[in-house]
């Protein structure tokens, strides 16, 4: 049954950056595709934790908490240097 | 594991799977960056919840020990994805805002404001700069002088 789930979730997931990377290829301004990055990076995480789940480990737990840190840190990052011209000012 | 929690686990997971996909579509398919925001930002993030909470009960039925580290990249995603939607919001709106060179332009180019009367409120935390800005503001520039920039 669970494995059932997750082949469609994992489908789901793939499916769905698949998208994420149509909309960071087409998004017409830079925060388009900002933006598109970082839903890449939570689908990223989610496709982390589906993957734990299916191997039957807790090793990508980790993988997957630096992958939201990382993620959120470089999000601000870019939509600082459109915002000022300059990440640390 | 009894097939309750089976098939609860199960469902989370499609329902995760689901929400992801509908929050990438809704990215891929909304016409403008005020409107895109909403899918990443509401669907996916509870997508990712979801899945988050059903390897919650996943690793105990299975014999493992119970451990935080799902509830703390949930409550991290959950703090994070408000600020960053925020953060991308104001870069949209200032490049946007950038571009008007009339006070006309700022009705063609920018989102219609939150309330009568009031400006965008990032607009507030900007000194003064232009014949514009003093146009738009109307009375933000006595607090764009208390808090500085940022």
């Amino acid at each position: 049954m669970i494995e059932i789930a997750l082949d469609i979730a994992l489908g789901c997931v793939a499916l769905a950056m698949l998208l994420n990377l149509w909309s960071l290829l087409k998004g017409p301004t830079a925060p388009d595709r900002i933006l598109a990055l970082d839903t890449m990076i939570i689908n990223a995480i989610a496709l982390f934790v589906l993957f734990g789940v299916m191997e039957n480990t807790r090793v990508f737990f980790e993988a997957a908490l630096l992958m939201a840190m990382v993620g959120f840190v470089g999000t601000v990052a870019y939509t600082k240097f459109l915002l000022r011209g300059d990440i640390v000012e | 594991m009894s097939s309750v929690i089976e098939y609860l686990v199960a469902f989370l997971i499609v329902l995760g799977g689901a929400f992801a996909l509908i929050g990438s579509w809704g990215l891929a398919r909304l016409p403008s960056l005020m409107t895109r925001l909403h899918g990443p930002t509401k669907a996916t993030t509870l997508g990712i919840g979801a899945c988050l909470i059903a390897s919650m009960i996943y690793f105990p039925t299975r014999g493992e020990p119970f451990s935080a580290h799902e509830l703390l990249i949930a409550l991290f995603l959950f703090i994070t994805a408000p600020i960053s939607a925020n953060m991308v919001a104001k870069a949209y709106i200032h490049r946007r805002y950038n571009r008007c060179s009339a006070p006309e332009d700022v009705h063609t180019l920018l989102p219609p404001p939150p309330g009568a009367g009031a400006d965008w409120a990032t607009f507030g935390s900007e000194p003064e700069q232009g014949a514009i800005k003093g146009t738009v503001m109307d009375g933000g520039v006595g607090k764009a002088q208390d808090q500085g920039p940022d």
